[in-house]
């Protein structure tokens, strides 16, 4: 009898297990066949999801909360531009994804066939790498090749495009383990030139203060950074992604910094003499108006892309090297900084400029957040999507341990946060997941309240509902007279009977006394997805704000009365 | 990618910004070309001139391009290029001892009463004449780009039909790598 040849589309799954990948997200499609049939006889589980967006996602999540790469698996043509908006989200972001796409035969690439997509054209600018696989012996190289480009390093994603008659066509190719990668390094330690350079200068500094960001937590450096802040006596503060990095109830920890950070955090980096950035990349929400940032303070850049270094500010001293090794060789190097003075002004900051709401008039998305921090206490993992929410979200919800904040802050990708939500629940299924996201972005990716549902997964979606894209209403309201344009979400759709249709527990917040009652009972609730619909009051404003391109000095900790001029920073 | 942008008169006054010369060690795939030009283009970079060539290893491939642009916004671009997993390493070139050479073949009208005179300028920058037909000739110059420059300005006015140049070609003197 003749035994069976192994075909292309096989060999790739082997190779997928042998990465030990548990899940793949993602939906079918003509030219992905092979690869779907194959999948059949693998342990990996797919994770059917209704559109290719929320598997991206889905899979970022799944990595960002884990650490190891999350995968897709999609079709040709359409299936395959859908994944766009999530390579981009995880670039941006440096989240390890694995995206193979389905292509037409290599014979009809470029000639028009059905549902043909010049996918690797296509997604260049997306990428940290990309393959189209033209032969089928490339297979176990191209799938060892991308799981170590997309987790190594600067994590990010990598795109294999796989054409039907290579999946379909035999493959007996050998696993393999040899990169061959010439152009390509990962820095691991930094230079102790350099690290002994910062200590002196942190040895220096009266007003020292961390600036740490998502490469922290991707190199798992929050521990480090802690004993670095204690044995310095230094603040801490964070960007958006780097929020868990080290624990927000740490008293040192002064909470996020930036265009909607909190006020005491602003301060502290207006105010401070030594500024260290630790995996972090000196964003535009960040700085605010560049040439009034930081501009006597000395500036240490920790990093392992040196592309960072000198893009936006130019660094006293960069470091080069992984977040977590060169944070542990500086610590035995450096000696408690002359800052009792310095952290006293930093704790008057935290008690003259709180972060707080009107608990009068109405339902507050801020007083739901409040209460989901107090109710989750730092055990669960909180995903958000893209606004006002998210801001409300990053300024309550105080994120105790890595890896347990998620949310899209390079891209700002609307959708992300309940499809990111479902992928961080299959990865940890002992844990609560909370998404947190508008009814404006949920809407973007609601689909996949059927892949929740058929998981049974007891994932819990917090839609915050004001029936506006909140974060525009607001810039509408502060810097253009108030004229709303295409900022109106009339025509919601009840999202309690939404959930309901899909067979899902919907439930509903009115009022300010439901709040505890109902957040409870969706933590309690764990026979599958939970959809709360919090009606907050429709005109809300996120504070403090930094107008984008404003000094972080000009920051409004309230609504100001006088009418402000339009910003003059990116969006 | 124009060459007329260096070809051409210069008739502006506002000082060019310099140009640079960025040599590429590259993985010889498909791809790897738009990922560099991505980069460029990325940043509004216009390319002035651009070699791919075969390395003497037969896996890599060699680009020499030179573009012009403020020398903060190149040094980004010369990182970026190095970030592309594709590429093997990418040097500025600026103000190192190297070696540059270009090559052109430029077509004229060339009608008899002129010849003497084309002749004479294509001697003086020891040009060839490659191609000598009744109503057109062409001549195949190298050397610098900037001798290049001043050859094509003189024969503009001899009825200059077509030009085609190679794009800079540079090696680094000495031990140091290209």
């Amino acid at each position: 009898m003749e035994t069976k040849q192994t075909t292309g589309g096989e060999k790739l799954i082997q190779c997928l297990e042998r990465e030990g990948v548990e899940y793949i997200f993602g939906l079918s499609g003509g030219a992905a066949m092979p690869i779907f049939d194959a999948l059949l006889d693998s342990k990996i589980k797919l994770i059917l999801v209704r559109h290719e967006q929320g598997a991206t996602h889905m899979a970022d999540a799944y990595a960002r909360s884990t650490g190891r790469p999350g995968v897709v698996l999609v079709t040709s043509g359409p299936g395959a531009t859908n994944t766009v908006t999530g390579l981009l989200t995880a670039l941006m972001d440096s989240a390890p994804l694995v995206v193979i796409t389905g292509q037409t035969p290599t014979a009809g690439l470029g000639k028009d066939a059905f549902q043909e997509a010049d996918v690797t054209g296509i997604t260049y600018p997306v990428v940290k790498h990309s393959y189209l696989v033209k032969n089928a012996r490339d297979i176990p190289r191209v799938v060892r090749e991308a799981f170590y480009l997309a987790t190594s390093g600067r994590p990010g994603p990598v795109l294999i495009d796989v054409p039907k008659d290579v999946g379909q066509g035999p493959c007996d190719a050998p696993f393999t383990d040899e990169l061959d990668l010439p152009g390509y390094q990962v820095p691991s330690r930094g230079d102790p030139g350099c690290i002994a350079e910062a200590a002196r200068a942190l040895g220096e500094s009266r007003r020292p203060l961390l600036y740490v960001g998502h490469g922290a937590v991707i190199s798992e450096a929050g521990k480090a950074i802690t004993t670095l802040a204690e044995k310095l006596r230094a603040p801490v503060v964070t960007t958006l992604l780097g929020k868990g990095a080290v624990d927000e109830t740490h008293p040192l920890h002064l909470g996020m910094m930036g265009m909607h950070g909190t006020a005491y955090a602003n301060k502290a980096v207006v105010d401070c003499d030594l500024i260290m950035a630790i995996g972090a990349r000196w964003d535009d929400r960040i700085t605010g108006r560049l040439s009034d940032f930081c501009t006597e303070a000395f500036k240490i850049h920790v990093d392992i892309d040196p592309a960072e270094f000198r893009k936006i500010i130019v660094p006293d001293v960069s470091i080069l090297g992984d977040a977590r090794l060169v944070i542990e060789d500086l610590i035995p190097q450096v000696e408690m900084a002359d800052s009792a003075d310095w952290l006293r002004q930093c704790e008057r900051w935290r008690k003259q400029y709180p972060l707080k709401y009107p608990k009068q008039g109405g339902l507050r998305a801020q007083h739901v957040l409040d209460r989901l921090d107090a109710i989750t206490a730092g055990e669960a993992i909180i995903t958000t999507d893209v606004g006002q929410h998210q801001m409300w979200a990053a300024q309550f919800c105080r994120v105790r341990s890595n890896r347990h904040w998620i949310t899209s802050g390079g891209a700002g990708t609307m959708g992300f946060g309940f499809p990111a939500a479902i992928g961080a629940q299959f990865a940890n299924p002992g844990k609560k997941v909370w998404a947190v996201v508008g009814d404006g972005g949920f809407q973007m990716t609601q689909a996949e309240l059927a892949t929740a549902q058929l998981n049974k997964l007891p994932v819990k979606c917090l839609i915050i509902n004001n029936n506006y894209l909140g974060m525009i209403r607001q810039w509408q309201e502060m810097f253009y007279e108030n004229r709303l344009s295409g900022s109106d979400l009339e025509g919601n759709p009840d999202f309690v009977k939404l959930a309901q249709a899909y067979g899902s527990k919907g439930l509903r917040i009115r009022r300010p006394g439901d709040v505890d009652r109902i957040l409870k009972e969706a933590q309690a609730y764990n026979e599958g997805p939970c959809i709360v619909v919090a009606e907050v009051v429709k005109e809300d404003n996120v504070f403090p704000m930094i107008p984008a391109g404003a000094a972080l000095s000009e920051m409004l900790v309230e609504k100001p009365r006088h009418r402000l001029e339009k910003p003059e920073g990116s969006t | 990618m124009s060459v007329a942008q260096i070809a051409g008169p210069s008739a502006s006054e506002v000082p060019a910004p310099p140009i640079h010369t960025i040599s590429l060690f590259v993985n010889n795939t498909p791809g790897v070309l738009v990922r560099v030009a991505l980069v460029f283009s990325r940043r509004g970079f216009n390319i002035e001139s651009l070699v791919v060539s075969p390395s003497a290893e037969g896996r890599f491939s060699r680009m020499t391009i030179t573009c012009s642009g403020a020398p903060e916004v190149l040094e980004q671009v010369v990182k970026q290029l190095t970030k592309l997993v594709d590429v093997v390493h990418a040097i500025d070139h600026t103000g190192d001892l190297s070696y540059e050479t270009e090559i052109a073949l430029l077509k004229l009208e060339a009608p008899l009463d002129q010849r003497t005179e084309i002749l004479q300028i294509a001697e003086h920058f020891k040009a060839r004449v490659v191609d000598y037909g009744t109503d057109s000739a062409i001549l195949q110059a190298h050397g610098s780009s900037e001798k290049l420059d001043a050859f094509i300005d003189l024969l503009r006015p001899f009825h200059l039909v077509e030009l085609v140049r190679s794009g800079k070609l540079l090696m680094v003197r000495g031990k140091r790598i290209t």
